[in-house]
């Protein structure tokens, strides 16, 4: 086929990279709902403090397992009740959503990092190197993910930093692959060798010159590796593994209202359904993103 | 004749390929035993169909690759690994593909200020700007687009800011691969025209590459005709064109279409396609599509012979 | 009546940045044993035309004609199915990229046979026949053992030369070949071209050939259309058209070309065909036009007599000076 229509599309005034973006992800409808939800999120995450009614870890004995407001015997007091030990589950879940996003941000800021790192070593290095990386990257992905973090994190001690550095150490591998195809069907282009023929040394071939062009599906990754992140660190939680009573963290509430699953629903309900909402706005998101990163899948 | 600006004496460049772990790795013979030489404002037309070796010349010419064996020098000055980078600014490259030779990621100000930052570490900024807006000027682009991206340009112009990036560093020699094929005739002109123009006003030297022999016929000095890897006619441009003496010359010449239908010529039919890389025959690498082929081809092969007009053939045309 | 005939087609893509027309107002006729070649630069609609025939453009596409058809069937009225029975059987296409225009996963001779099943309802042992048949017509050595080759293990050449077999296979009427050499060397494309005429005389197909290569259409083809910036600005048979060309584009492209060039410095065509944003209101070609005036600025040119080659424009060049 030809790419007719395409090299007419190179027309001189366009409103810019951004203006094409947006249009490629606002077609997918459920990207752009994810992105709502994501955003509320982060404001959520940012504003905890001024958000929330109470202190999340302020202890009201008087009203302790009370139901949401709008099922018999709550108050509006407790919007979503409150939890065994009388705190209010509304403001438990608004600080945990902190913690969440933080978990999410310095795991894919750890991962991706030292992921592309790695990724960009491995597909400029002699072939030897190559093989070293990669296979270790390929013992790393032959564990099951959660186990793997699991056995590190009873090595380092369970608390959420380490729970942080685990997960990071899981992801990371599917960053350096990612990156490092890229950077393999890259390197042999024109423009790569015409910065050679320039004089550029590794180094600069490396971040400057072919780094930058290869972003796009790291970026997709990153959004979508937000959410493992989060899903794992709360997995971890509820294993008691992560984040430590009476840290307000989405998982740690969930293992914490075990034993209350069927007396009290609420409990268990909303930490969870905050779990989900959030991990499946991001990934909606990371699919719109693809399609407007990801020249592949554009449709034409 | 003046002394040349590129000499090169038996270029050879061999890749070994496949192995892997067990097998043995086999050796594809890229270039062979290719001399030339080209004097300063001239231009040495490389010639030939794909897997003829004239893009690995010129990734060995523009110091991408070093030859396995056989020495090449530029203005008297022999070029070997260790002298790259101090020779960096004498040869510079233009490719075919203006689509792919630009970062999509640089400004054209970024693409071209690249080989000062690099070779000249001591220019300040406001030199290197002054230096890229000269440079920008003299290939015929507008300043305003100093500041863009490279997809905001069609093909032709995208080939002029490749053009201007091979003059940043205002290099003796361009080694030009190919550099109009990928574009309009109506674009193409306007390319050559510019490579014909700054040729005469830089005294520039030129190997140009390409497979369009009417492109060649126009821009050329003097021809290399190859033929999976070795050199099989070298000359003057009229030499070639006019007497062409190797039966591929021939071919190729009667195989390319003229843009005139009233003359029906007799067109010499190959049969046949080029041989793999990784098994050349042991004669003449063209003995087997070659109408005029004897057994001696097949078992000997022919050395390039001749003063000036040189042809690698036993049984050359016209004598 | 022709074989083929399209009026006045027009094909818009939706675009990031509003809507692009690609073809716009083309007329094509084709009668039964004809060379028609299509030529014309990039962004010229060349393609898209011959895909939009063809029912290939992806959805983004808007094809409008007020008249397309083939055979005195409306192909813009017939079903789907029907539709398909005739194009793939009547009207074959062949493409620019050989290598990729088959499919890795299966061999050759499956590839053919494929095709045959489906518009020729043969059997197998008809089919290898007839596949073999049409190895050999292609002109590609050892027949028997090529059928169970994969792509992968065939050149570009032979590649190509399999397509043009694929294409064949059901006799078509009308076979289009778009850009067929242009990814080749120019000793196989030489081979290729001179198959596609041979096969052509022998059957008696009508040919569309869309190429850049004016090399090429003057050794080929009978009847000649331009196009520029997605409109047909002339068209003429071979001869009269490289010496005679009536549109400044034509006259302009062919003095380009370095064979035809008497000085160092070629004759060129200022600028560069308009994109979507930058059209022109009257003649598209008006902003590089040697001769433009101020009405070819502001209005859209008629087309021509035929004698003047039904040249898109007010200003026709009357023959060479």
């Amino acid at each position: 086929m030809t790419a007719e229509p395409d090299a007419q599309g190179a027309a001189p005034d366009r409103q810019g990279r951004l203006a094409e973006f947006w249009y490629y992800f606002r077609e997918n409808r459920g990207a752009v709902i994810g992105l709502y939800v994501f955003a509320v999120f982060v404001f959520v995450a940012l504003f905890a403090p001024l958000l929330a009614p109470y202190d999340p870890t302020e202890q009201f004995r008087q009203s302790t397992l009370l139901p949401p407001a709008w099922a018999e015997g709550g108050s509006w007091a407790f919007p979503l009740g409150t939890d065994p030990l009388g705190r209010d589950m509304l403001s438990r879940l608004i600080h945990g959503a902190r913690f969440s996003f933080f978990v999410g941000i310095v795991v894919v800021v750890v991962a991706a990092s030292g992921g592309i790192l790695l990724g960009l070593i491995a597909g400029f290095a002699p072939k030897w190197l190559d093989t070293l990386i990669m296979r270790l990257m390929d013992v790393i992905l032959a564990f099951p993910s959660l186990l793997l973090a699991l056995v590190l994190v009873a090595i380092l001690g369970p608390s959420l930093t380490n729970a942080m550095i685990a997960i990071a150490l899981v992801l990371q591998p599917h960053y350096v692959r990612l990156t490092r195809a890229s950077v393999l069907s890259e390197r042999t282009r024109d423009y790569v060798v015409a910065a050679r023929v320039a004089g550029a040394k590794l180094p600069r071939l490396m971040f400057v010159t072919v780094l930058p062009n290869c972003l796009a599906p790291i970026i997709v990754q990153a959004a979508l590796s937000f959410s493992t992140a989060i899903l794992d660190a709360a997995a971890l939680g509820f294993l008691g593994m992560g984040a430590q009573p009476p840290t307000p963290e989405w998982g740690t509430m969930l293992a914490e209202a075990r034993e209350f699953i069927l007396r009290a629903w609420w409990v268990v309900t909303f930490p969870g359904v905050a779990i989900l909402v959030t991990v499946l706005a991001i990934n909606l998101m990371g699919d719109g993103l693809r399609d407007a990163l990801d020249p592949k899948l554009k449709r034409s | 004749m003046s002394d040349p600006v590129v000499r090169a004496e038996g270029l050879s460049r061999f890749y070994e390929v496949g192995g892997g772990l067990f097998g043995k790795p086999r050796e594809i013979r890229a270039l062979s035993e290719v001399s030339f030489a080209i004097p300063r404002g001239k231009t040495l037309a490389v010639v030939g169909e794909s897997g003829c070796g004239k893009s690995t010349l010129a990734r060995v010419v523009t110091m991408i690759e070093s030859p396995s064996a056989g020495r090449f020098s530029i203005d008297g000055v022999e070029i070997t690994p260790d002298r790259w980078d101090a020779h960096r600014d004498a040869v510079q490259i233009v490719f075919q593909d203006p689509y792919g030779s630009l970062n999509p990621r640089q400004r054209i100000s970024a693409i071209l200020s690249e080989p000062l930052k690099i070779n000249r570490p001591d220019m300040t900024r406001a030199e290197r700007e002054a230096k890229v807006r000269e440079v920008m000027g003299l290939v015929g682009l507008r300043p305003e687009f100093y500041g863009r991206y490279p997809h905001m340009f069609s093909g032709g112009q995208r080939q002029r800011i490749a053009v201007a990036r091979a003059l940043m560093l205002e290099p003796k020699v361009l080694v030009l691969d190919e550099p109009v094929s990928a574009l309009d005739l109506s674009v193409q002109s306007q390319i050559l025209n510019l490579l014909l123009d700054l040729q005469d006003r830089l005294g520039l030297t030129y190997l140009f590459i390409s497979h369009d022999l009417s492109v060649v016929r126009h821009v050329c000095d003097e021809v290399m005709v190859m033929y999976l890897g070795r050199a099989v006619e070298t000359g003057t441009k009229d030499a070639v064109f006019g007497q062409p003496r190797h039966p591929y010359t021939r071919a190729l010449l009667s195989a390319t279409p003229v843009a005139d239908p009233a003359r029906r010529k007799e067109r010499i039919k190959l049969t046949g396609e080029l041989p793999s890389p990784l098994n050349i025959p042991p004669g003449c690498a063209f003995a087997a599509r070659c109408w005029k082929a004897e057994a001696r081809c097949r078992a000997e092969r022919p050395e390039l012979e001749g003063d000036g007009h040189k042809v690698a053939c036993f049984f050359p045309e016209g004598g | 009546m022709a074989l083929l005939s399209i009026r006045n087609l027009t094909v818009e893509f939706a675009t990031a940045s509003g809507s692009f027309r690609a073809v716009d107002g083309v007329d094509v006729a084709v009668e039964a044993g004809d060379i028609l070649a299509i030529v014309g630069e990039s962004g010229s609609g060349k393609s898209v035309s011959m895909l939009a025939l063809m029912g290939l453009l992806p959805w983004t596409a808007t094809v409008t004609a007020d008249e397309m058809s083939f055979d005195g069937q409306d192909l813009r009225k017939l079903a789907p199915r029907t539709r398909r029975r005739i194009i793939g059987k009547d009207i074959a296409m062949i493409f620019q990229e050989p290598m990729s225009s088959l499919n890795p996963c299966f061999t050759v001779g499956f590839q053919i046979k494929e095709g045959l099943k489906k518009h020729m309802g043969l059997d197998a042992r008809a089919r290898e026949a007839r596949a073999l048949d049409l190895m050999e017509m292609v002109g590609i050595p050892d027949p028997a053992r090529r059928l169970n080759a994969y792509p992968h293990q065939l050149s570009g050449g032979m590649s190509q030369r399999v397509m043009i077999a694929m294409a064949i296979a059901c006799r078509p009427r009308l076979l289009i070949a778009d850009e067929p050499t242009t990814a080749l060397d120019v000793t196989i494309q030489a081979q290729i071209i001179d198959l596609l005429t041979e096969l052509q005389a022998e059957t008696g197909m009508a040919l569309i050939l869309i190429t850049h290569d004016m090399g090429v259409v003057a050794e080929t083809a009978r009847r000649v259309s331009v196009q520029y910036a997605g409109q047909k600005v002339e068209e003429q048979p071979v001869g009269p058209l490289f010496a005679t060309p009536h549109h400044p584009y034509t006259s302009a492209l062919l003095a380009a070309l370095p064979e035809r060039a008497t000085t160092r410095l070629l004759p060129t065509i200022p600028g560069v065909v308009p994109g979507q944003f930058d059209r022109p209101g009257g003649c598209l070609f008006a902003p590089r036009c040697a001769f433009a005036d101020d009405l070819c600025r502001t209005t859209p040119p008629p087309v021509q007599a035929p004698d003047l080659g039904l040249a898109r424009c007010h200003h026709p060049l009357e023959g060479r000076a």
